[in-house]
This record gives structure tokens, sequence and C-alpha cells, in this order.
């Protein structure tokens, strides 16, 4: 009898422990946790994933996910690094994130080699959907080609047709000068000048009179983090912004605008592709992220990786395996769903596509508390916002 | 209208004062430099660290205690100053008898916890800190728009410089200080209490560090990393004007301001290397720094 007991018990658990943990997964979060890009990257992104797993239940539906992280500094070969040992020693099937554009094109080629699969939500470059697309790597957030359309079209149909770029002279900037450049004049628009500052820079009064002199009716800040907030301020500081110029930036995220201020910050133009204040969907999921994150709201990149790990257990739990070439497949076949994006697909080439944002900064008067920041100027369709598939390059869809 | 090197003279003088302001950044932290490298012989590489510190007290005031920037200029070089001397009573007085080296690898490793704890409590993206509004707006030259702000930045660091200057120079005080730097036992032995002198010192440049960093609130973005941005280009200032000098500080941080902000308009892309090219070619030629005595 007691044997009996025994054995039913051992059989139950048997059966259990096999329908339970059907595919063991384990995905690693890589991205910047301690510079200039650890507030819209960061822990953040560590913990969507976490409530990206969790609001899948993926315990209760038999995948049991580990997520590790880790800090690359926004060095590539610290990311190359990490990405091998993830790859080769820790068994981690899927990288998430990655921001800063070198670190990210690094890991593309290492999971490639490794044909394992690379979800990006933080780094801007286009190429990771272009010439240097990857069957095994998906880009899910935003590009440097959808910022500098969304922006730039939008600034010149409204009348802003002369420029001045003050651009951070490195690969990243040159790149989102080039790209906004050629959207400027295609829609009519003139560039008047550019200047190129070292990265990064601390005072960008010179290059911000500069730009005033040149008479331009933009000025496009083709730089980032500690560069965009510096200009700003020191723009709103000389009186630009008064005298009717107006600033562009081509890469400015919320915890930017966070950290400048209402009073500094209004009237700024910008392109996101995710907002907690858009609907009650984005509400409420913010609202949670808020809460385990000391009330901070999230960016767009955080959002892109719970939506991006949602996405992926999802393709895992209808392939039933973890094979990186069927859920990849698998991946690219359905649509994806999800509260912070909305329905949306995965070309071919890597690029999740989704409804992109223009956003104008609240006066401080219209804004109702801390994080209140923004005001929707014009939604993008989805089939607009990034670049036509045959247009980039990608060696997969020709 | 004539024009000097292809730049019309309004441009060129907007630069020129931009420049000014810029070096008075310069020229007050190299001189807290100056002044801890001189009297106390310590390669301070916290000092950017305790610039941040500056700012950032000047913020916690405003957002904790609602007190404005009046108070915070006064207020937090005190403050981050008192850090300063019980880092100086517990660590840096230990190290007086060695090396050189030994200041600097524990100053260094103090701005590197300090950076770090700041980053850990408030992230790296800045806080909002805004001008009085007295200073608020700004004048139009004909030439530039120069806001108050600006004008005002220029003010107070001449006189911080200045100041510091003719107290180190011109006092009693001063010259018991470099007395007690030239041979502290006979200074001591006329029954003055050297350590002390010492110590207040190291308070002083730490406090002219964190005047700096409150003064630097309202223009520039308040985040840890803030003065380690700018401590490399400032003790390149320090080398220039010669390890130790108080008026070659002065005259060469304001100096490399402006040779800074010229190169803005005609090459900005060699903008942050132009210090260091001096550096290098002051060096080859006057290895003392162009204000400092022969070794």
């Amino acid at each position: 009898m007691k044997f009996g007991k025994m054995a039913l018990a051992t059989a139950v658990g048997l059966l259990m422990a096999s329908s339970a943990w059907a595919v063991d997964v384990k995905i690693g979060v890589l991205n910047d946790r301690s510079g200039v890009y650890a507030d819209l990257s960061g822990e953040g992104s560590v913990e969507a994933a976490r409530m990206a797993i969790e609001d899948f239940d993926a315990a209760g539906k038999g995948i049991n996910v580990e997520v590790v992280s880790a800090d690359h500094q926004n060095k590539p070969d610290i990311a190359s690094n990490i990405a091998r040992q993830w790859y080769d020693q820790d068994g981690v099937d899927a990288i998430f994130d990655v921001p800063t554009s070198s670190a990210a094109l690094a890991v593309n080629d290492i999971t490639r080699e490794k044909n394992k699969i690379f979800i990006n939500s933080g780094a801007g470059t286009a190429d990771l959907t272009g010439k240097s697309c990857s069957p095994n790597t998906i880009h899910w957030t935003y590009d440097t080609w959808a910022l500098a359309h969304g922006t730039g079209t939008a600034m010149v149909e409204q009348g802003y047709d002369s420029w001045f770029f003050i651009t951070a002279d490195y690969a990243f900037g040159h790149a989102l000068e080039a790209d906004t450049i050629a959207v400027v004049e295609a829609a009519g628009g003139k560039v008047l000048g550019t200047v190129r500052h070292p990265f990064p820079g601390q005072d960008f009064s010179s290059y911000l009179l500069q730009a005033q002199a040149s008479g331009a009716k933009v000025i496009g800040l083709a730089n980032a983090g500690g560069d965009t907030v510096n200009s700003i301020k020191q723009a709103s500081e000389f009186g630009i912004t008064q005298s009717g110029q107006a600033l562009a930036g081509l890469l400015i995220f919320i915890t930017d605008i966070h950290a400048l201020g209402l009073p500094t910050a209004q009237g700024l133009v910008l392109t996101e592709s995710f907002y907690w204040d858009l609907n009650d969907d984005t509400r409420a999921w913010s609202k949670r992220f808020a809460e385990r994150m000391n009330g901070a709201m999230p960016t767009m990149v955080q959002a892109g990786v719970y939506a991006g790990v949602l996405h992926y257990l999802k393709a895992i739990e209808a392939v039933g395996d973890k094979e990186s070439g069927a859920v990849m497949a698998k991946m690219k076949e359905m649509p994806t769903s999800d509260p912070l994006f909305g329905e949306g697909k995965v070309r071919a080439d890597g690029r999740k596509v989704h409804d992109m944002y223009l956003f104008k900064v609240k006066a401080p008067e219209a804004s109702t508390g801390p994080w209140d920041y923004y005001e929707l100027m014009a939604t993008i369709p989805a089939d607009k916002a990034f670049r036509p598939l045959e247009d980039g390059g990608c060696p997969l869809v020709q | 209208m004539f024009e000097l090197l292809g730049i019309p003279p309004q441009a060129l003088f907007g630069q020129l004062l931009l420049g000014l302001i810029n070096g008075s950044f310069y020229a007050m932290l190299s001189l807290g430099l100056a002044v801890i490298f001189g009297l106390l012989n310590i390669i301070n590489f916290a000092h950017g660290a305790q610039y941040m510190m500056g700012a950032f007290v000047a913020w916690m005031l405003g957002n904790y205690l609602g007190l404005g920037y009046w108070w915070a200029l006064v207020i937090a070089p005190v403050v981050v100053g008192a850090s300063g001397i019980v880092i100086e009573r517990l660590m840096l007085s230990r190290l007086y008898h060695l090396d050189h080296l030994y200041g600097l690898l524990l100053t260094f490793g103090l701005a590197l916890i300090i950076q770090g704890l700041f980053r850990n409590a408030y992230g790296v993206s800045g806080m909002p800190y805004t001008a009085p509004p007295v200073l608020a707006g700004g004048q139009n030259l004909g030439f530039m728009f120069l806001p108050n702000y600006r004008a005002w930045v220029v003010v107070a660091s001449l006189v911080a410089c200045f100041g510091t200057w003719f107290l180190i120079e011109k006092t009693r005080l001063g010259a018991y200080l470099r007395a007690a730097t030239e041979n502290p036992t006979l200074v001591g032995a006329f029954g003055i209490n050297v350590p002390r002198l010492i110590t207040l010192t190291y308070g002083f440049g730490v406090g002219l560090a964190a005047f700096a960093g409150v003064l630097a609130a309202p223009i520039y973005s308040v985040n840890p990393n803030m003065g380690a941005d700018l401590i490399i280009v400032v003790f390149a200032v320090v080398v220039i004007g010669g390890m130790g000098s108080i008026m070659g500080a002065i005259v060469t941080g304001f100096g490399l301001g402006i040779i800074e902000g010229l190169t803005r308009v005609f090459y900005p892309e060699g903008s942050a290397v132009v210090i260091f090219v001096i550096m290098a070619l002051v060096l080859l030629v006057k290895p003392q720094g162009l204000f400092g005595r022969p070794v």
C-alpha cells in the first residue's frame, strides 16, 4: 500500500515535471547599466523582460524562463565578449536590448555565427535591417531612418524648411545627419550648414550661435544623451527657441525630457514609437512598471524589450521548441500583438513595424505633473514609418 | 563691412566672449587644483567629483529644503568643503610623507566611489536646475545675445579667482600658508598650527570646486559624470599654467577658454584636442609650465 502510494506520487510528479518544464529558455538582457544610456535601458529593460515573462504566464505554459543581465558599458568589445560567453558557456538562447549601435552590430554578428536569436530594442542604426541584416536578428523599437523621417518630414511639412545641423562627430551622428538631410531635401527643404562637435561635449553655446547666425528655421540636433540635453538647455538660455528658431531633437527619450524639465524642453518636436500615456493599455502597463521602478515611467526602449520578449515566448509556445530557426520563422510568420505597440509584424529583413508618433513637448502649465510631457502631433502609420523593404539593401530579401 | 579670416567680426566677438565664459570654469577649477597642489603637494583627482557634488548639493537644497540658488551658492561650498576636510583628516593626512602617486591614487579612487554612489542614487540622465529669476533673460549686445546668467558667471568667477590670489599672495594668512609649505617645522616652531592650516586649505580648494559646480548647475547637465568630463581638461590647464602656480592657473584658464572657443569656429572637430596639443607644445618648450618656477 505504502509502496503503491509512493509510486503514484512519483508518477504524478514525473508527469507534472515533464509537462510543466517542457522547454528551458535562458534570455540575456545586455545593455548599459552605468553610463549615458543606463536610465533609458538598464535595469528598467531587465524589469520589463521579467514583466513579459510573468504576463505571458510562461511557467503555466510549460516554459521555464531564466533571465540574466550584464553591463556592456557601450563598448562593442565588451558586448562581444559577454555575448560569446553567454552563448558558449552559459546556455543563453536569445539576447535582448543592446543600445549603442556599434555594440549592437557586434552582437548581431556573433548571434548569426552561433545561430541564436537577437532582438534589439535600444540601438538606432538602420543597418541592422539594412546592409548588416541577419536571419537571426529582429530590430524592434526604432531606427535612425524612422526618427529622421518622422521628425524631418513633419517639420518640413509645417513650413520649417531650412535646417542647420549640430552633429556629434562619430558614426552615429553622421548617419543620423545624412538620413535627415536626405529627408529634408526630398521634402523640398534646404540645409544651410552643419557643425560637428567632439563627442561627448560640454558647452554647445558656440555651435548654437553659429546655428543662430545661419538664420535657419530649424536646428537639428544629431546627437544623443547628455549632448542633446546640454544643447537644449543652452539653446533655451541663449534665447534661441524664444526668438523663433525651432529645435528638432533627432534622438530624444522621455528620460532626457525628465532631466531637462519642461520649462527648458517645451516646444521640442520629437519622434518615438511608444509613450506611456497613449491609451488605456499603455497606461495600465506603465503604471505597473513605475511601481516596480521607483516611479520612473518606461522609455520606448524598455517597452520594446517587453514586447520583444513577449513575442519570442509566444513563438516558442507555438513551435513547442526553442530551436532558433523554427522560432525565428514563427516570429516572422505570426503577427505581433501586445498592449504597448498594438498590432504589427516582423518583416523578412528583421524589421519590426508598427506606428511611430510625432510628439511635441508640453508647456509647463499644460502638464498635470511628473512624466506628463508629450502632446501627440501626428501618428505615422506603420507602412510609412519605416524604410521600405526594398530600399535597405538587406541581402536576405534580394 | 570687413571680414576677419572669413568670419564677420560680430560672430568673432561673440565667440571670444563665449570662450571667456567657458574659461571662467577652467580658471576656477584649475585654481582649486593649483592651491591644493601648491600648498599640500596633493594631486587632487577627486576635484571633478567635488565639482559635481557642488551642483548636486545645490539641486538637493532646492529639491528637499526649498532653498534657492543664492543659498546654494553659500551652503554648497561649505558642505562640500566640510566633506573635503573629513577626507583630509581621515585619509590624505596619512599620505603626506609618501610619494605624490599615493595621493593621486587615493583621490582617483575616491572620485570613482563618489561618482558611483551618485549614479546609483540619481541615475545618469541628470537633474533639472534653473537659474534664479533675477538672472533670467539676457542683453542684446548687437553682435550676440548674452544671457544675464553667463555674465554673472564671468563676474563671480573673476571675483573668486582674484580673491583667492589676493588671499594667498598678499595677506598675512597667505604668507603663513606659503611659509608652512616651504618649511612646516620652522613655521610650527613659531606657534602656528600647521596641520590645521593645511586641512583648511584643502577644505577651501574643495569648496572652490563646489562653488564652480553651483555656478555650472543652471547651464550644464547636472549629472554624476559632469565632473569626470571636465577634469582632464582642467588638469591640462594646470599643467600648461605651471603646477601650483596660482596666477598661472587663472590666466591659462581664461586664455585656453578663449582659444578653445575660437577653435570651435574655425575647426570645430578639433576643439576637444586643441588644449592637449597646446599642453604638449608647452611641455616641450617649457616643461615647468608657462608660469611655473624652473625646477
